[in-house]
């Protein structure tokens, strides 16, 4: 594969769209928990909010700054983990760390929407990090242990 | 004048391609490359004379103690030290202010008293210091920055006063390039009976420096930013102030007497130096300060301003590129700046995939971050090695950058 088309698997156009059109930015208003999350070796910093009712996550949004991969993949987490029950949200992120490593998923079984974009990454290991922080951030928030 | 196309033959590093480029490597700042001659030495040392130094009768040992203690004299010479036991090695520059602060620091400081700093401080020259002021309670001050990121020595004057024990700063800034008035502070500070620690990691490779001249009482830096190995730095230190502080590390080596409940230490600088020594770190750093010799440290400094003027003035022809600090004739081969609506991340990626090495992020810099007001940055800087043609093909990767983001911004 070229330089050229590596980089364009990295900024995958719905990457970019969800960087410069983030979903589900801002912070919760009323009752929710606040993750923050940073890379320490770069500078991101992202404040992920939940709230989660019951065993459902209810509402996930994001605050926080960071590079096109770590924003564009904060915001299609919120999306993807949004009403599903938080044992669905901590295996979606268990594939998710798959897919950034290149491995392979189920899709059919799996609807991943938009975060399959990431994919590319694979290719840029030092940009790993950028993709997986605010899953981080969500499984430390949602971990019940 | 630096003739660059020899050094660059003793840089076999550089003559390669990276993601189908040749490769322009702008990250010196975090470490340099190595010459053969410092690969040579490390190697001749492992194949000829690996032996552990000091204590050892056979002969393999004291041609081991020869280079070893030989890379004292040399460092010694190299900044201008008056005396060879006011030179000691350690794992690096953090080890080294590390060292000053867990020793000198908490012996020296109570209640009271202040640390003077400046915001641009690495974190190795912000941390400890940290550490040590809750410990004691001693305060941090802080020098206020220019509006074009320099200290100014009116603003030093007016921070140091008879409560400053300490002022802790840093030679060049690894962020913005700022060469920061050392001994007009080292003056300051001592007509108030404080002492000066010098961070010279960022000042050492590139430009002379004489320890005596600028009168500093404690003046560290690492060898690998210096053509040197990696895991060995430097802390000079004033002779009186070394032999009155207690050691930072303690075991083999460092000992005179030792019994069942308690010990004694050797003479410095070898109480500082426990456990088996850097031996080949020294004997490695000792032909990198060959090296630059050779070259010579005042060409090396005018060859990197040179650059990053050349850098500079081809950068302000962009209006949507900022770069941050004073101009280059003020500054070191630095060069921190960031494209408008674009992550410096996505910037550093982009310019790999052109084979061009940069850095970006904080810098382990967030307090100078913060002043600055941007959350990360992208920074270029320039060695020995490095050619317009380089900063060409850096501009050019920018340049590129632009339009790739501009590409998917507009898609």
């Amino acid at each position: 594969m070229s330089m050229q088309s590596n980089l364009d698997a990295l900024y995958r156009q719905v990457i970019m769209d969800h960087y410069k059109n983030p979903r589900n930015r801002g912070e919760i208003v009323g009752d929710a928990l606040t993750v923050n999350m940073n890379n320490p070796s770069c500078g991101d910093k992202i404040q992920l909010h939940l709230k989660v009712d019951g065993d459902v996550v209810r509402d996930a949004r994001f605050t926080g700054e960071g590079c096109s991969i770590s924003l564009s993949s904060a915001s299609m987490m919120t999306e993807t983990v949004m009403g599903k029950t938080v044992d669905e949200a901590l295996e979606l992120s268990g594939i998710f760390f798959g897919i950034v490593q290149g491995e392979d998923y189920d899709d059919e079984k799996y609807d991943l929407g938009d975060v399959e974009a990431l994919q590319g990454v694979t290719k840029f290991p030092a940009r790993i990090k950028c993709a997986t922080l605010a899953w981080k951030a969500m499984e430390k928030g949602l971990d019940k242990d | 004048m630096i003739n660059v196309r020899d050094v660059r033959e003793q840089f076999p590093i550089l003559d390669q391609e990276v993601n189908d480029h040749p490769l322009v490597y702008l990250d010196n700042a975090a470490t340099s490359q190595k010459p053969v001659q410092v690969v040579e030495a490390l190697e001749d040392y492992y194949r000829r004379y690996n032996s552990n130094v000091h204590r050892g009768v056979h002969t393999l040992s004291s041609v081991a103690t020869d280079g070893y203690e030989g890379a004292r004299d040399k460092v010694k010479t190299f900044i201008n030290a008056a005396q060879r036991e006011e030179i000691v090695f350690t794992r690096g520059t953090t080890t080294a202010i590390n060292t000053v602060a867990a020793s000198y620091g908490r012996a020296n400081l109570q209640e009271g008293d202040e640390i003077v700093l400046t915001p641009m401080e690495h974190h190795s020259n912000l941390i400890p210091w940290q550490q040590v002021a809750k410990a004691t309670g001693a305060a941090l001050k802080y020098i206020p920055l220019q509006p074009d990121g320099t200290v100014s020595v009116e603003a030093a004057r007016a921070t140091i006063n008879e409560r400053t024990k300490i002022v802790a700063m840093v030679h060049v800034s690894n962020v913005l390039g700022t060469m920061n008035p050392i001994k007009e502070v080292a003056k300051i500070a001592h007509e108030h009976n404080a002492i000066m620690v010098v961070d010279g990691a960022q000042s050492t490779p590139h430009m002379s420096v004489d320890v005596q001249d600028l009168d500093c009482d404690f003046f560290a830096f690492s060898a690998h930013k210096m053509c040197g190995p990696t895991g060995i730095g430097i802390l000079y230190g004033k002779k009186p102030l070394l032999e009155e502080m207690e050691p930072f590390e303690f075991g083999g080596e460092m000992i005179d007497e030792v019994g069942l409940y308690d010990a004694t230490w050797k003479e410095v600088p070898h109480k500082f130096e426990g456990g088996t020594p850097i031996i080949a770190g020294a004997i490695g750093l000792s032909a990198a300060i060959d090296f630059l010799n050779d070259v010579g440290l005042d060409d090396i400094k005018t060859h990197e301003q040179q650059l990053a003027q050349y850098a500079m003035d081809q950068l302000s022809a962009h209006d949507d590129i900022e770069v941050y600090g004073p101009p280059a004739n003020e500054r070191a081969g630095i060069v921190t700046f960031n494209i408008h609506d674009v992550h410096p991340h996505d910037t550093a990626t982009v310019l790999d995939m052109k084979g061009v090495a940069i850095r970006a992020g904080h810098h382990c810099a967030r307090p100078l971050m913060n002043w600055l007001d941007v959350a990360a940055t992208a920074r270029a800087s320039f060695y020995l090695y490095n050619t317009e043609a380089d900063v060409d093909a850096f501009v050019d990767a920018l340049v590129s950058t632009k339009e790739y983001f501009g590409d998917v911004y507009a898609e």
